[in-house]
């Protein structure tokens, strides 16, 4: 495969090297501050929303890291449909895995007594703790 | 390298003769595999999130992972390890991408200094993860042993070790497998095969190989330290 001697070619894929390593950089620096934010945020649909945001900067680092880093937007564009639209299986798969996840905890905690009991019973704070929590914490 | 367009127009790439995607055969199947590798990734972190999202309670993270190495006994530093990992692996990735850009030039020099760099990053990421495993080993942590509370204070699932150590596990693997592979590239082009051969395609296909491990770190990483 012949490159072009031309410095400029040459200077441009340094630049976007350059470009893309900052991008990568910025996203996750973002995404770790975004981390550590939720550690003082209590309300569960702020930390969903948090949670959210996180994704969608982890998708849009795979975008980067696949296209530029692995090349792929730079390949012939039915090359890049092979990979990319099998791909799109993920948000099936992720979006019925975790729905049928949750309804699971659900059922549990309806029907199963003992599930239910043991998500509510704290272990008490000893030296020596034991694997079945005997003693029941006085929840006040 | 990047293909015009307007040849895609005039081009028969399905006529024969030549490669439809204008892509060498061993580079398509590289990305066909990482297509599978993908999904069984895929499988486990999602099989992790199913268990998650099936199970009342669970410890926070950031109670978990909170040390470094050298730091001591009362270490309270979450996120700070798993960062320094994460860039180690992405300035890694860059030194890969840069090894390959030389390739393209037939700088062999080059090749050569930015393949010692990433394999150096992926080594540095293998002694930081067996680090990781070795602290929450002494705290009792193992497949089958959980020493560590729910965030709300109730008992916890093995499932939690049991999955952090089968794909960090499972990860730490592909990216030991990929220094060995970046190793026999170094190998290769200080032998000056690819001067030989005329091109450095092998090592467009290790880094490849190198950015999908470096990919499945953010991921994994994201899944089980931050989110």
């Amino acid at each position: 495969m012949e490159h072009t001697s031309h410095v400029e070619h040459h200077e441009d894929g340094k630049k976007e090297v350059l470009r893309v390593t900052l991008i990568l950089s910025v996203l996750t620096i973002i995404e770790l501050a975004l981390g550590f934010l939720m550690m003082h945020v209590d309300a569960q649909g702020t930390r969903l929303l948090i949670k959210g945001v996180i994704v969608i900067l982890m998708m849009a680092k795979a975008f980067y890291i696949v296209g530029y880093f692995m090349h792929l937007k730079h390949e012939i564009r039915n090359m890049i449909m092979t990979i990319v639209v099998p791909l799109l299986l993920f948000v099936w798969f992720i979006g019925a895995f975790l729905y049928d996840g949750n309804s699971f905890k659900n059922l549990r905690m309806t029907y199963d007594s003992h599930k239910k009991e043991m998500s509510t019973k704290k272990v008490e704070k000893k030296e020596e703790m034991k694997e079945t929590p005997e003693v029941k914490k006085a929840v006040e | 390298m990047s293909t015009s367009t307007t040849a895609t127009v005039n081009t028969k790439w399905w006529s024969g003769g030549k490669s439809p995607f204008n892509v060498e055969y061993g580079k398509l199947m590289m990305w066909y595999f990482l297509m599978s590798d993908a999904f069984t990734f895929g499988a486990f972190l999602i099989a992790y999130g199913t268990t998650r999202f099936a199970t009342a309670g669970w410890p926070n993270p950031n109670e978990v992972f909170k040390s470094y190495p050298f730091a001591g006994e009362n270490a309270n530093a979450p996120l700070v390890f798993v960062s320094i990992m994460t860039f180690i692996l992405i300035i890694s990735s860059v030194t890969m991408v840069l090894a390959v850009k030389a390739g393209q030039e037939m700088n062999k020099k080059a090749v050569v200094n930015n393949l010692i760099l990433t394999i150096l990053g992926g080594l540095a990421f293998l002694s930081c993860q067996a680090w990781e495993w070795t602290h929450l080993f002494h705290e009792g942590a193992w497949w089958g042993r959980n020493p560590f509370l729910n965030a709300d204070g109730t008992q916890s699932t093995t499932n939690f070790t049991n999955f952090f150590f089968t794909i960090t596990g499972f990860h730490g693997f592909h990216v030991f497998s990929g220094v060995i592979i970046n190793i026999v590239m170094l190998i290769m082009t200080l032998m000056d095969k690819f001067e030989q051969r005329g091109h450095y395609l092998m090592i467009e296909k290790a880094g490849l190989y190198w950015h999908f491990v470096d990919l499945v770190w953010v991921f994994v990483f994201t899944c089980f330290y931050l989110i």
